[in-house]
């Protein structure tokens, strides 16, 4: 362990560097928070809204594998609901802002999904 | 006596042995591509081409323009990027197991239509690794455009040349966008799928109904009096290197 | 024992820098290709598959080849291969990552490779090859490790490592004949699909992964204090004969079989490679040199005066490896999609991108061999002269 100050010195400045957000969040007191602009007809998405903003990832990912996969285009919601599963169809019909909504989060998470990389998000007029 | 018992107990254990393993590896092949819902109906659909009522008018490309616009189907400059999912193909090299030398020209000089064949035993499904693309219950030979690896195992399995590759992101190269069906991404494979989202709402695929002359016909094979079933009986029909035993179920009427 | 690989001489350091640098081209040029689509490679519609899935072909053999050293010392007790088959093994585990590598960058969606783990899918070959290099991946890693770490400690290798060791023999050859079903499955390209290919692969194999290891040795004798003996490197050679004379009768008998049949769709492929077809002859300079290599590295390895002169033999085993290159790492996957299955021939050249990832990944094998080397001789003391 000769070379203990040296390890312990560069652990602490990966560290540092690593928990960045973390540090700078709380001496600014509190972190900046995404708001997802909701404008829509209906009074509730096809599932709570609480739901949809946990899950809605692995919702799509559902949607996605059985209308592909296994042929069927409707869904039942657990209020006896039925919607037909389509992510331009029927998620853009009631949030064709997809700027303010989609990229809100995405955005300040910096995460990435590919779903735009192929179906067609609606025309905003900014 | 002993012999016989052994002979016996190998047997048995040997039978066990397949059928613990064909279970296994039906729970590991099986588990996605059996579920899908055609079963219940018993539908098998199949396309027939009426060449000689095809491209009567000359040069008319009505069902690969509506192919081309309700898929977002690129058009690239550099034919070696090329994305077809319904295209003309000269008669030789779509059926080169024919000779037809001294058939009617009117026959043999007009390219034939090309596209998926929606075989029904699919080399291209046999090989994808992934199980990205599929045989559905209807028969019709699906892509899972999200699980496509890009490896193009497919491509080189598939005997029709029916299937493409996005060497480049396609979206710069679509014309007239078509904001109904998504686009690919680049690093996928795509071919023609019967239409399957017209297939769901009770149409016939696009170029079905794009063409003026009523030149190709899409049913229900398993159903003896659809149309399909009626051409077939009454004239004969070719099918795309049929010996290499793919099942194509697109039919050629000669 | 890695760190063995932390110190060195100059030149060994430059050495390594110099393929460092060959890796960083490689990877710049692969930023590009994953930014853009493989669409910056010289593939096409009609050629889908081109230098990498050959390269990947190609590097299968010379990873199963490393079983000519491994089976006569252990199945045979040879102890002439002794000091060798630590570099079989090492020199396959190289050839795998490379092949690994190469089966990477040819993904369209690399980021979804592993679909192929997440979805196993037991009809399709693809899914039985990866399950084969990653298996033999593991088993020389892991033969490699236990068997040098004992010789550094002076004891016998523990008695577990044996069976392994066998298990590993059919392995080797299972990864280039698994290689060679996901070709010759496909009947819609008839150039593949003959029964003959997998025993082609595994005699071409034979000849070019020995003849690699030769050079090596040869290599090494002159850079280090590692000797492999003249009797080895002669075993050798007879190896690198025979292999070579089989595969060389293999080529010929499908040539026999697709030109006398004369059935065009089998003897097109063979006339794209031999004499172009359809006004493309891009293969043929290198198809027809392939031949003279491989009937000069004949020549100088059926007579043994020039098979025992280690200066010819060096220039056979060259002219072996290099041939072989062009017959499977060019030739063989190319010739397949030419002509299409539409009839069409198109033009394929690497382009530049694509020759770069290409040299990058070598270098990657390159390096790795270089490390292993040096580990296994510093182990043993016989590290610089």
């Amino acid at each position: 362990m000769r070379d203990r100050g040296l390890i312990l010195t560069g652990l602490t400045i990966f560290l540092a560097l690593l928990l960045a957000p973390v540090w700078q969040a709380a001496l600014r007191g509190s972190a900046r928070k995404p708001e997802p602009k909701i404008v829509t007809k209906a009074k509730q998405c096809v599932e709570p809204t609480a739901e949809m903003r946990r899950n809605h990832m692995q919702l799509l990912n559902t949607w996605r594998d059985t209308v592909v996969r296994r042929d069927q285009r409707t869904y039942l919601a657990a209020d006896g609901k039925t919607v037909t599963m389509s992510l331009s169809g029927t998620c853009m019909s009631c949030h064709p802002n997809k700027k303010e909504f989609c990229d809100a989060c995405h955005n300040y998470l910096a995460v990435n999904p590919y779903c735009w990389e192929c179906h067609i998000e609606p025309k905003e007029k900014s | 006596m002993g012999e016989d018992r052994r002979r016996f107990l190998k047997l048995a254990g040997l039978t066990a042995l397949c059928a613990a393993g064909k279970g296994s590896l039906a729970r590991l092949a099986g588990a996605e591509t059996t579920a899908a819902g055609g079963a219940a109906k018993q539908v098998r659909w199949a396309m027939v081409v009426d060449p000689r009522k095809c491209l009567e008018k000359e040069g008319c490309t009505a069902c690969i323009d509506a192919c081309n616009h309700a898929h977002n189907v690129p058009s690239f400059d550099n034919p070696k990027h090329e994305v077809k999912w319904i295209w003309k193909e000269p008669f030789a090299d779509a059926f080169p197991d024919q000779d037809a030398r001294y058939v009617d020209p009117a026959l043999t000089a007009k390219p034939a239509l090309v596209f998926c064949n929606h075989c029904d035993n699919p080399p291209c499904v046999r090989v994808c690794p992934t199980q990205a693309t599929w045989k559905r219950g209807d028969g019709v030979v699906m892509m899972d455009w999200h699980r496509c690896i890009g490896c193009r195992y497919c491509m080189a399995a598939c005997p029709y040349g029916s299937r493409s590759f996005n060497w480049e992101d396609p979206r710069p190269h679509i014309k007239d966008l078509n904001p109904d069906f998504p686009t690919r991404t680049k690093g996928v494979v795509e071919k023609c799928t019967f239409c399957d989202e017209r297939l769901d709402k009770g149409q016939p695929p696009a170029c079905v109904a794009a063409c003026p002359e009523k030149a190709m016909i899409f049913g229900d094979l398993n159903d003896p009096d659809s149309e399909v079933r009626r051409l077939l009986r009454s004239r004969f029909a070719l099918r795309r290197r049929a010996s290499l035993g793919t099942q194509p179920e697109v039919f050629y009427l000669v | 024992m890695l760190e063995k690989a932390l110190v060195g001489s100059r030149g060994y350091w430059r050495w390594l820098l110099v393929l460092g640098a060959v890796m960083v081209l490689g990877g710049i040029a692969y930023l590009r290709q994953f930014a853009f689509g493989l669409g910056v490679t010289g593939l096409s519609r009609d050629v889908t598959w081109g230098l990498y899935i050959a390269q990947f072909t190609f590097l299968v053999g010379v990873a199963a080849s490393a079983v000519m050293v491994v089976l006569p010392y252990y199945l045979h007790d040879f102890k002439t291969f002794g000091k060798l088959t630590i570099l079989g093994e090492f020199l396959a585990i190289s050839a795998v990552t490379m092949c690994m590598l190469f089966i990477f960058v040819d993904m369209g969606q690399p980021t979804r490779v592993l679909n192929v783990m997440l979805y196993p899918t037991p009809h399709s070959l693809m899914f039985w090859d990866m399950v084969s290099l990653m298996g033999y991946l593991v088993l020389n890693t892991v033969i490699s490790h236990v068997t040098l770490a004992a010789e550094r400690n002076a004891v016998a290798p523990p008695r577990w490592i044996k069976p392994i060791i066998i298990l590993s023999i059919p392995w080797a050859v299972s990864i280039h004949t698994v290689t060679a079903f996901l070709y010759s499955g496909l009947a819609a390209r008839p150039f593949w699909m003959t029964a003959i290919l997998a025993p082609r692969f595994l005699a071409s194999a034979f000849s070019a992964g020995p003849a690699l290891l030769i050079l090596f040795c040869l290599v090494l004798r002159r850079i280090t204090r590692f000797d492999a003996g003249r009797e080895p490197i002669q075993r050798l050679a007879i190896i690198v004969t025979y292999a070579m004379l089989i595969n060389v009768f293999f080529v010929l008998m499908e040539l026999f079989t697709a030109l006398y049949s004369n059935i065009p769709e089998d003897a097109e492929h063979f006339k794209f490679l031999y004499v172009g077809l359809a006004g493309n002859s891009t293969l043929v300079p290198w198809m027809w040199t392939s031949a003279a290599l491989s009937v000069a590295a004949l020549v100088l390895l059926v007579n043994p005066k020039t098979r025992h002169n280690e200066t010819t033999l060096a220039a056979a085993c060259v002219a072996v490896f290099v041939g072989l290159w062009i017959e499977k790492g060019l030739g063989l996957i190319i010739a397949g999609f030419e002509p299409s299955v539409l009839g069409k021939v198109t033009v394929y050249t690497p382009t530049l991108p694509e020759v770069l990832i290409s040299l990058g990944i070598y270098a990657f094998g390159l390096a790795l061999i270089t490390l292993f080397f040096k580990i296994a001789l510093s182990v043993r003391g016989q590290v610089a002269a």
